[in-house]
Parts: structure tokens; C-alpha cells; sequence
């Protein structure tokens, strides 16, 4: 069963990571490197998005599509990443989500 | 179907067989959804036919009979699920891991709060979606979509249909023993007008503890929680008085009190906390109840050893509404005044919890501070929906 885990950044957690030390902002990305590692037998596949003010959205409506800068939804809550994991079920990929050790959000939807 | 008294005993036996069932079904089928539409089938079938032929002497077999030919019957149609009916017949009754499956699939966390109650009382229970929307007084098409809606998540995102690992375990009990507990409130706390219905969920909610101690005798907050709710069973016929009206415990006659249910239950507790030595909230909440179910009159109740329980219980699930609590057992060993210290505390966290309010006029009263008393029930009777708390409040504002 594949399921893809969204990251979710909030401005709380951005704001947090920017006023670290560097030393304290090496430790995070260690964090989330050895969790890469640690899941890397489960996840297929991951890529981490560029920041939202590099966002534009497509709305192909009724006659011409509508496109505007910026993302679908304007919120203080942006997917930044994610992985897509092959696991048994959802209890398993919520294990894996559990130990997530950056952002504080992360929404898990299967893949159909 | 017209109502007569067998219905209640139809309704027992049913909760008992169709949960057995629903188990076995969806270990034979691997398909929650399936499994569960092949029981409500035979749980109409037997609600229509019981009545008029009597209760066969095996429910259980019947049951699953009526299930297994629905279930044949629905298979043969479908071409690709040959395994599946070699698999139904071989029937086969549900084992002990199954129920217990069966329940923690129900109350799987991925799952919303109301969904975890809905299919919990459909599945494990065994109740239609009307008798669900009349016990929680919401239309009967919300909890048939919130069943629906479940039974799809549980498919389409796989929530595993098993007992959990040992590490997540005490987090997945403590889930399934938080929606009994809800389950029991709503029935227990529902105001008098509603009590009518409201007496099934008290009911289930016991039916469901009892079946969890069962299956599960190495928890001791599952025989805590059993415990807890039958403590507050043995005194139900003293909370109303002939006209319906709440009765506050210091005015409750204790005679009405079903004394042999209390010691059952106090006996059941003990063993619980004896043999495991792991104290929880449940167990630590029923010791409480037990207490006060123990005493012959309100004067001569175990305050203090009340108070080192509360201390207890705060120390391991801290609440403000515990803290009131608590107040109330300080009262009764310290005086008024050192229980109303701790209400002025938590004034803050409480400020739109009626019984706070109440509490603290009752203590000013017991001091002779009457009109600030008399303010405070006033506040406390704004802040309250349930009817029956209302009159209480109204009497007392009327005798000042």
C-alpha cells in the first residue's frame, strides 16, 4: 500500500528555524537526514518543494484558465515536501510519520 | 414491530451474537464493510422474525447461518471471489483476538471521535443507525454517513484490522476505553427528559467494558473502568427523586442503593488493582465512587482517603475539573475556606463550567456570604443546558 506523507510548514515552525544558531540548524537537517536513512527501505520517492512565493496556480475553468501567482489556497499552513512510502498499512505509515522530526504537520493520504 | 418487554431481551441477545459475528465475518472475509452489511442483514432478519418464532436456542448459530447464506448469495453473484466463499463454508465461530480486532478497528485513531462511537455501536453492539441517531438525538442520515464514511476510510486508507502492537498498545486501550467512557456520560448525564433513551447507551457502555475486561483480564483499567460504571449503576435509583427531579448525593436516600452491586463491583476493583499494581485513571476514579457507595451516610464518608485519591488521579491525568473535585473532598477535611481558595484558582480555566459556579455558591453559603452565593448560582444557572440541573439550581435560588 503506497501513501504519500505531505510535510506541513507552518509560519510558527519557519519563524523557529530562522532564529536558530547554526549549529542548532545543522542539528534539524541531521534530524531529517537520518530519518531519510532510516526509512529509506519504505520510501519510494520524495522531493522537497521551493517556497510557497514560488507558487503559481491554474484554474482551467470555463473558457480561458485562470492563472494567478501564489498558491490554492492563501494560508499560514504550506506543504513544503514529501515522501511517498510503500508500507503494509496505515498503522505502519503512521509510525513512520510519528518520528518525523522537522515541521509540525504532516497529512497522510494513499495512494490510489 | 410493536414494542413488548421481549424486546429488551431481544436487544441483549442481539448486542451479544452480533458483535461475535461481525467478528468472524471480517476475519473470514477480510472486508470490514462486507461483513458488516451481511450482520445488519441478519440482525434485521432477526429483529423481524424473533418476535413472531421465538428465540432460537442457538442465536448465535442462527445468526451466523442467515448471515452465511446472505453472504453466499451476494458472492455467487460476483464472479472474482471464489476464495472468499470456499472460506465461508467453513464456518467458524469468532475467536477471542477476533472481538477484540473487531473493536480496536472501530476505535482505530485515524478515525473521528464520532465515528469511532457510531461504528462502534453498529459493529460491536450491534445497533441500527436509527437507535444510534435516537440515543445521540441527531438524524438518523448523519450517523448512517458517518458509519459509511468509517467503513470507506478503513478500506481505501487500510486501517489495519488487528490488536495493536505491544508498544502502542496502553495508547490503543486507552482510546477504546475513552469511547466507552463517553458512551457511559452521555447515557449517565442526559437530562431526565431524555432518560428514556438515554438509559441504552448507560447500558451498552457497560455491555462494552464487560466485554473488554473479558477479553482483555491483564488490563486493570478495563476492569477499573467496568467497575466505575457499575458503582454508578448501583446508585441510579436514588439520583431522581418520583418526579423526576436530580438528587444531590449528601440528599440521596442510601437505602435505594443496591448494595450487593456496590460490594461486586468493589470486590472487582480490588482484585484488578491487587493482581496488576498499575493504578489508572479509571481504577483511581472508581476507588472514589467506591468510597462514597461505601458509607452509610453522607457525614460518615472517607474524606480524606477521597482527597489522597483525588491527589492521585491529578498527579496522573491533570485537570481543572478534577481540581473542582478534589475542592469539594478538601472542603470536607479542611473547611470551606481552603476549598474555596482552590475554586478562586481556577476560576480562570472554568470561568464557563456551570458547576464551578454552583460549587462556589455552596461554599459561600456554608460561610454566610448569602448574596455572593446567591450571584454565583445565578451564574452557574446561565451557563447550563441540561434541564435537570436547571430545576436543582432553580429550587435553591428559590429557598434563599
Amino acid at each position: 500500500m503506497k501513501y504519500v506523507l505531505m510535510f506541513v510548514e507552518t509560519e510558527e515552525f519557519a519563524q523557529k528555524l530562522e532564529a536558530m544558531g547554526e549549529l542548532e540548524q545543522q542539528a534539524a537537517y541531521a534530524a531529517v537526514g537520518q530519518w531519510f536513512a532510516d526509512h529509506a527501505d519504505k520510501i519510494t520517492h520524495h522531493t522537497h518543494l521551493a517556497p510557497v512565493h514560488t507558487a503559481t496556480t491554474v484554474r482551467p475553468g470555463q473558457g480561458e484558465p485562470v492563472v494567478t501567482d501564489g498558491p490554492f489556497v492563501e494560508g499560514k499552513e504550506v506543504v513544503s515536501g514529501f515522501a511517498e512510502v510503500e508500507v503494509a498499512d496505515l498503522d505502519e505509515a503512521l509510525r513512520i510519520a510519528r518520528s518525523w522530526p522537522a515541521c509540525p504537520v504532516v497529512e497522510i493520504r494513499p495512494v490510489s | 414491530m410493536k414494542a413488548d418487554p421481549s424486546q429488551d431481551v431481544l436487544a441483549r441477545v442481539v448486542r451479544e451474537h452480533a458483535g461475535r459475528l461481525a467478528a468472524s465475518l471480517v476475519s473470514l472475509l477480510g472486508d470490514f464493510s462486507a461483513a458488516e452489511d451481511l450482520v445488519q442483514d441478519a440482525v434485521e432478519t432477526a429483529l423481524r422474525r424473533w418476535p413472531v418464532e421465538g428465540v432460537p436456542e442457538r442465536p448465535d448459530a442462527w445468526l451466523f447461518t442467515v448471515a452465511r447464506r446472505r453472504g453466499l448469495d451476494v458472492l455467487r453473484r460476483e464472479s472474482n471471489h471464489r476464495a472468499k466463499l470456499a472460506r465461508l463454508r467453513r464456518p467458524a465461530p469468532a475467536a477471542r483476538d477476533d472481538r477484540l480486532r473487531l473493536i480496536f478497528t472501530c476505535c482505530h485513531p485515524a478515525l473521528s471521535r464520532a465515528a469511532q462511537i457510531a461504528l462502534t455501536l453498529r459493529v460491536v453492539c450491534g445497533l441500527s443507525a436509527a437507535q444510534i441517531a435516537a440515543a445521540f438525538l441527531v438524524p438518523e442520515s448523519t450517523v448512517a454517513q458517518r458509519i459509511t464514511r468509517a467503513k470507506r476510510k478503513i478500506g481505501e486508507a487500510a486501517i489495519p484490522y488487528r490488536i495493536p502492537a505491544e508498544q502502542e498498545l496502553p495508547q490503543r486501550v486507552n482510546e477504546v476505553l475513552a469511547v466507552i467512557y463517553l458512551l457511559f456520560n452521555e447515557g449517565y448525564l442526559s437530562s431526565t427528559a431524555e432518560r428514556a433513551q438515554a438509559r441504552d447507551l448507560v447500558d451498552d457502555a457497560e455491555w462494552l467494558a464487560a466485554l473488554l475486561a473479558n477479553l482483555m483480564p491483564k488490563e486493570p483499567e478495563a476492569a477499573g473502568l467496568l467497575a466505575l460504571i457499575r458503582l454508578h449503576r448501583a446508585r441510579g435509583a436514588a439520583r431522581f427523586d418520583p418526579d423526576g427531579r436530580l438528587v444531590l448525593l449528601a440528599d440521596q436516600d442510601r437505602s435505594l442503593w443496591d448494595r450487593q452491586a456496590i460490594e461486586d463491583a468493589t470486590a472487582l476493583l480490588t482484585r484488578a488493582a491487587r493482581a496488576h499494581r498499575r493504578a489508572g485513571p479509571y481504577q483511581l476514579q472508581a476507588a472514589i465512587v467506591a468510597c462514597h457507595a461505601e458509607a452509610e451516610s453522607f457525614a460518615g464518608t472517607d474524606w480524606a482517603q477521597i482527597l489522597v485519591l483525588y491527589d492521585m488521579l491529578l498527579h496522573l491525568a491533570p485537570s481543572p475539573v478534577t481540581r473542582l473535585h478534589r475542592a469539594v473532598a478538601l472542603r470536607h477535611v479542611q473547611g470551606p475556606e481552603a476549598a474555596l481558595a482552590e475554586l478562586e484558582e481556577l476560576g480562570q480555566a472554568l470561568e464557563r463550567y456551570p458547576l464551578l459556579h454552583a460549587t462556589r455558591a455552596e461554599l459561600l453559603r456554608s460561610l454566610g456570604r448569602r448574596e455572593e452565593a446567591r450571584r454565583a448560582d445565578e451564574r452557574a444557572l446561565k451557563l447550563t443546558a441540561n434541564p435537570a440541573q436547571h430545576a436543582l439550581l432553580e429550587r435553591r435560588l428559590a429557598w434563599d
